[in-house]
């Protein structure tokens, strides 16, 4: 860490004595370990229950370690009506979003990284613009009405669509950055030695890309995983709903909220999330790319 | 220009636009044809919206009824009926403490702080407050936002507990303090992260300079960090408060009350249009909050372009 070090001797005019300079690294060690115990704490205590009340036979609000240790909270998640097939639900959700954003991003990237369009800065340009600015907040009504319009309204395929549209532009910009890191060279053998179109896209380009995909689709399903608001406005009926809404119907909906259920069903949901960041975030670091419809 | 600058190469030995396209595996067609799909998604389920909204909110539009069936356009009656109310008006100066709160103060403020600490603090204490903030990140807003209920409970929540029993109600006393406390809590982890990097670029031999030189740490932090990783904070700025504005958090834990005290834009957004069905009147507070995205995207990418 950090600390003021003794300015050298070669510096007379304010030298303070020996004993000042103790007094004054000892009081900033002593700010720095108060400052990083009172931000540790205001990191961790509100995490703590989510970790103890899933394990207690009697959680409470308060978090504290579990007074009658169960691993039973989550076998009873099975007499929930919901709770089970929400997660089946978000899945479903995750993966159709994830598959319909690399089938079209991933195209268009090769494109935009390849070929000279013209307009294309533009066209960049414009993507990036709409993709921060158009968020599932500002957009709330005229998507509910867009897809009430086209009879998607209650239905996974408009949830689908909705946030397939909202992260394409940014998968498209993560793609783009993979593809044109990828050496002209490559393609331009290939083609000298008499490789199809569709050979080079399959062959060489596919391979290369392929950390990018991965990258896209887990950034995708960690995106929709925990996406709240988009089925939170596009789904009624109780049996569609995804984890997110699920967890927040446990403690709004009616009278007192079963603590067993929501903290061991809140921990169920939350795992896979930081399990998939923790995956990438590993393998390929963090970037920094925003505009998610939230 | 492209997203993040610096990375259009220039062309080869001046090559024409058909020599560059025969060198990849698409002709320009072809490039149209692998572009449609995306753009066909993007332009229904995003462009189309935002310009929607900005129809919508001209007329009025509601779900049921006359109005349903056969809607008016009744100018800006929408808009001067808005900044004429006081709830809205309300709504625009509690999300604007909330933003000003929770992104620029907490999340920068804190996500800064953090980023300095950690430049050359290594060990399992470091690791562990890094990881800490990045969960609080990561775990999904439904969870999160009953976290915080749990944890400010009048009676049994744990902050009240480490208090000794305060009994404090938070969120009825508090409401707004409370959720830029959480909102900093949930989001730090990005500044950090993002002020790490920018810290990462700086040569370790100009801090070595100024210290050798007897600069304090405060000197050093006034002097040479900031003014050289200014770009990156105010790119960081931008996009956190962008977000923030477009919060839909908040709902999840207070509902916009008590008394509409935590009634952000997207919350009274959300009630106008979707809960009491006024979708002309909903939408016109979208276009307002979009023209408000609007300014903060297009002074962003201004700052991204100066920056490269």
């Amino acid at each position: 860490m950090d600390l003021d070090r003794p300015i050298p001797a070669s510096a007379p005019i304010r030298q303070p004595s020996e004993s000042a300079l103790v007094v004054r690294r000892l009081l900033s060690r002593i700010g720095f370990y108060l400052f990083v115990v009172i931000v540790g704490a205001y990191f961790a205590l509100p995490m703590v229950w989510l970790v103890f009340a899933p394990f207690d036979a009697h959680p409470t609000l308060t978090a504290a370690p579990p007074s009658a240790f169960t691993l039973g909270n989550f076998p009873d998640l099975l007499k929930d009506p919901y709770a089970l097939p929400s997660l089946v639900n978000s899945v479903i959700l995750a993966v159709a979003t994830m598959v319909l954003v690399v089938a079209a991003a991933a195209p268009a990237a090769y494109a935009l990284s390849r070929v000279r369009i013209p307009g294309r800065d533009l066209l960049l340009y414009v993507l990036l613009l709409f993709s921060s600015v158009v968020t599932g907040t500002a957009a709330m009504v005229p998507l509910f009405l867009l897809v009430f319009d086209l009879g998607l309204i209650n239905t996974q395929v408009g949830v689908v669509l909705v946030l397939a549209g909202g992260l394409i532009p940014a998968g498209i910009f993560i793609l783009k950055d993979f593809v044109d890191s990828m050496p002209k060279s490559y393609e331009e053998s290939a083609r000298v030695f008499g490789a199809s179109s569709f050979q080079i896209l399959r062959d060489i380009v596919l391979p290369y890309a392929r950390p990018g995909l991965a990258v896209i689709a887990v950034w995708v399903v960690v995106n929709v995983w925990s996406n709240f608001l988009i089925p939170f406005i596009l789904l009624r009926d109780p049996g569609q709903l995804p984890a997110a809404v699920v967890v927040y119907n446990f403690y709004t909906e009616g009278g007192q909220a079963n603590l067993r259920l929501l903290s061991s069903f809140g921990l169920l949901y939350s795992i896979p999330v930081v399990a998939m960041y923790l995956f990438v975030n590993r393998r390929y670091g963090f970037r920094f790319y925003g505009g998610i419809k939230g | 220009m492209s997203p993040r600058g610096a990375e259009l190469p220039a062309p080869p030995r001046g090559a024409s636009t058909p020599a560059e396209a025969s060198a990849a595996a698409l002709s320009t067609r072809g490039a149209v044809a692998f572009l449609t799909p995306a753009l066909l998604l993007i332009g229904v389920f995003l462009i189309f919206p935002a310009l929607w909204t900005l129809y919508l909110g001209i007329t009025d539009y509601r779900l049921t009824g006359i109005q349903a069936a056969q809607p008016q356009v009744i100018g800006l009656d929408n808009y001067t009926a808005a900044l004429g109310d006081p709830a809205f008006a309300n709504s625009l100066w509690v999300t604007v403490l909330y933003v000003l709160g929770s992104a620029v103060i907490g999340q920068l403020g804190l996500g800064f702080a953090l980023a300095w600490m950690f430049r050359r603090w290594q060990g399992p204490a470091r690791n562990a407050l890094e990881v800490l903030v990045i969960v609080a990140w990561i775990v999904p807003s439904s969870v999160v936002a009953f976290l915080w209920i749990a944890f400010l409970d009048t009676h049994n929540g744990t902050l009240n507990a480490a208090l000794g029993n305060a009994n404090i109600p938070w969120l009825f006393s508090w409401p707004l303090l409370s959720i830029i406390v959480f909102n900093t809590w949930r989001g730090t982890a990005f500044s950090m992260l993002l002020c790490g990097g920018a810290l990462n670029t700086l040569p370790p031999s100009h801090l070595e300079t100024a210290r050798l030189a007897g600069a304090s740490s405060w000197q050093q932090l006034r002097d040479i960090v900031l003014p050289s990783i200014r770009g990156h904070l105010l790119t960081n700025l931008l996009l956190i408060s962008l977000w923030t504005f477009n919060d839909f958090t908040p709902y999840l834990i207070t509902a916009g009350g008590p008394n509409f005290a935590t009634d952000t834009l997207p919350v009274y957004i959300f009630r106008n249009a979707l809960v009491n069905f006024q979708l002309g009147y909903g939408a016109a507070i979208s276009a307002i909050l979009l023209v408000i995205n609007l300014g903060i995207a297009l002074i962003y990418l201004r700052v991204l372009r100066a920056r490269n």
